[in-house]
């Protein structure tokens, strides 16, 4: 999209660093600010950032379509299926006191993985609602220029049966 | 006496980007305005000792809203149409800002231990949140464990809003001749 050499250089160093960073606040977000919501923005942030320096078509490879579907539903599914693992372990759902040896332990598991859970969906919706805005212009491009070869055509068959119905009117 | 200073600053600051945000006709400026808006007001909850969502505003606020309005302005002209003043929505506004600076008035003062939000369930949290999760981050135990369910449907109205987002625009056609990987 851009051949800035600054902004490709600078885009590169902070890529990863920003992905880190989304996993710093994902994991200590039982220690200090954070968790799933902010986590799942940051680490988004990454991949529209790479997006828009090095263009749509190669965000997207980094970050395939299909796997996003995946990730959308998973996030949520991971969330979900935290509380019926504690339902099946003989407690309320979502209560996650009997996932672990202590209660403790079963909180701490329990919130990292709903945590997890809600990063994932987070992450993934923030990347497909960014494609989907930026892809915009492109598809409308793509169906306008489709739309005016099908035009196009169709013009050339007309002509082409006029002029054979000419031909054979001679 | 300082920290009402930095509050005078933030929010004075605050009210001179929406009035500008709403006076200006030029659309990209409006969207870094927004941003700008959602620094500040991130700002704000930092002095008020509210990381976690500082945190949220920066990140959502601030990032992903303004890249994705961004998005939407390459789709839409640079410049607001000029239309006439709009009396009912304002009068609206009025109205409702009128009841709302009433409301203020019979707010318990900040930081006030009688408060009903502190006398709730807060204290069970607070005093809880060191025994049964021991975790340090009171936010995160109330947001995760706590209030479980509520989160859980959080994460559902994500995962809804995606879901309608891509229905409408994800660009999933009945043609079956194009084989282009566009869905997302």
């Amino acid at each position: 999209m851009h051949d800035d050499v600054v902004i490709r250089v600078i885009a590169k160093v902070m890529i990863p660093a920003v992905m880190l960073f989304a996993l710093y606040v994902q994991f200590h977000g039982d220690y200090g600010p954070g968790g799933g919501f902010q986590a799942g923005v940051v680490f988004a942030a990454a991949f529209v950032l790479n997006a828009m320096i090095f263009g749509l078509n190669r965000g997207r490879h980094a970050w395939p379509a299909r796997l996003n579907l995946l990730a959308i539903c998973g996030g949520v599914l991971l969330y979900g299926l935290t509380g019926v693992a504690s339902m099946l372990l003989g407690a309320n759902y979502l209560d996650y006191d009997v996932l672990g040896a202590t209660t403790q332990s079963g909180q701490h598991i329990g919130i990292l993985l709903v945590e997890f859970g809600v990063g994932l969906t987070v992450a993934s919706v923030m990347v497909a609602l960014f494609f989907t805005f930026a892809g915009r212009l492109t598809h409308i491009r793509l169906m306008a220029k489709m739309q005016a070869h099908e035009e196009a055509d169709q013009r050339k068959t007309k002509r082409k049966a006029r002029s054979t119905k000419k031909r054979a009117r001679k | 006496m300082s920290g009402f200073f930095v509050n005078a600053a933030l929010i004075s600051l605050l009210t001179l980007i929406a009035f500008l945000a709403i006076r200006l006709h030029r659309l990209f400026a409006v969207v870094m305005l927004s941003g700008a808006f959602s620094l500040v007001a991130a700002t704000l909850f930092v002095v008020l000792d509210a990381v976690d969502v500082a945190f949220t505003e920066a990140a959502v606020g601030a990032g992903i809203s303004t890249i994705l309005a961004l998005a939407t302005l390459s789709l839409v002209p640079a410049n607001e149409k000029p239309h006439d003043f709009a009396f009912v929505p304002a009068f609206l506004a009025f109205a409702t800002a009128a009841m709302l600076a009433v409301a203020v008035a019979d707010l318990p003062a900040f930081g006030d231990v009688n408060a009903p939000i502190h006398n709730h369930v807060a204290p069970d949290y607070l005093k809880g949140s060191a025994e049964d999760i021991a975790i340090p981050n009171v936010v995160t135990s109330v947001l995760a464990s706590y209030r479980g369910f509520d989160t859980l449907g959080e994460t559902v109205v994500v995962f809804t809003a995606a879901i309608a987002v891509l229905l409408v625009l994800g660009g999933w056609t009945r043609r079956k001749e194009d084989g282009e990987d566009d869905n997302a």
